[in-house]
C-alpha cells in the first residue's frame, strides 16, 4: 500500500504509539495516508479506537512477525 | 469538543500515571482536558519529580518481581511482609528503583514525559492554591503554566465535562 510518511512505534507502550499517531497525522495534509508499525498488542484495538473517535479512516490493520502495521488515512 | 475533568490526588509514582495517561490520551481523541491537582497530588506538577515514589507496603496488589535476570529470576513474586518491608530503611527508595526499570523495559513514557505530552496537547493544569500553601510550597517549586486557583475555579470546567474522574 502506498503511505506518505512512516511512524515506528515499535517498543513503546500505552499510550505512547496513539500519541505519536495524533502527531505524525498532524504534520500530514488530508487525505494522505501515514503507516504506522508497533509492537504493543493493546495498539490492535486501540488504532481502531481512535480512527472511530477522532474520523481518520483505519484503511488496514495487520500482523507480521510479532509487529503490528496499520494504514492510516488522514481526515 | 467533549470535556475531561480530572482530579489528581496521589503523590506517589504508581499514581502519577493514571492521569497523565489519560489525560494525554483523551487530547489526542479531541477532548480538551483540565487536571486540578490537589493535596498530594502536587507532587506530579512539581518541577523535581525525583520526590515521586512507589511504596509496596500495605499494597498487596503490587507485583514484586526484579527487571533483571534470567526468565525464571524475574518471574519469582518476593511475596516480603509488611513488617520486615516496614524495618528495612530506604525500603521504598529500592522499589522505586526497581519500578523505574520495570517502566523502561517495557516501553513505558516515563512522569515528566507524558507530562510533556500532556503540555504539548494542551491539557490544562490547575493547582489548588489552598493545599499549596497547607504544604508550605512555593509557586516556584512548580513547573509553569499551571494556575493556582480554588476548588470553585474547577467546577467552571467540570460542571459543563463530559467526564469527570477523581484519582
Amino acid at each position: 500500500m502506498n503511505f506518505d510518511k512512516e511512524l515506528d512505534a515499535s517498543g513503546l507502550n500505552c499510550p505512547l504509539p496513539i500519541l505519536r499517531t495524533k502527531k505524525a497525522l498532524a504534520e500530514l495534509a488530508a487525505g494522505q495516508v501515514l503507516k504506522v508499525i508497533a509492537t504493543d498488542p493493546g495498539s490492535v484495538k486501540d488504532m481502531q479506537a481512535f480512527a472511530k473517535q477522532t474520523g481518520n479512516e483505519l484503511l488496514s490493520s495487520a500482523e507480521e512477525g510479532g509487529k503490528y502495521q496499520f494504514f492510516m488515512k488522514k481526515k | 469538543m467533549k470535556k475531561f475533568a480530572i482530579i489528581a490526588t496521589k503523590g506517589t509514582l504508581d499514581w502519577a500515571y493514571p492521569p497523565y495517561i489519560l489525560a494525554s490520551t483523551a487530547a489526542a481523541l479531541g477532548y480538551e482536558v483540565q487536571i486540578f491537582f490537589t493535596f498530594y497530588g502536587l507532587q506530579l506538577v512539581r518541577k523535581d519529580t525525583s520526590g515521586l515514589k512507589v511504596s509496596p507496603l500495605g499494597n498487596p496488589g503490587m507485583p514484586m518481581k526484579m527487571p533483571f535476570g534470567p526468565k525464571w529470576f524475574r518471574d519469582i513474586n518476593w511475596n516480603i511482609p509488611n513488617v520486615i518491608q516496614a524495618n528495612i530503611p530506604g525500603f521504598e527508595s529500592l522499589a522505586t528503583a526497581l519500578m523505574k526499570q520495570t517502566i523502561a523495559n517495557n516501553g513505558v513514557a516515563t512522569i515528566p514525559e507524558l507530562r510533556e505530552l500532556c503540555q504539548e496537547a494542551e491539557v490544562k493544569f490547575l493547582a489548588c492554591q489552598m493545599t499549596v500553601e497547607l504544604f508550605g510550597f512555593e509557586h516556584s517549586d512548580f513547573i509553569d503554566g499551571l494556575d493556582f486557583v480554588g476548588a470553585a475555579s474547577f467546577f467552571e470546567f467540570a460542571g459543563e465535562s463530559d467526564i469527570c474522574m477523581y484519582m
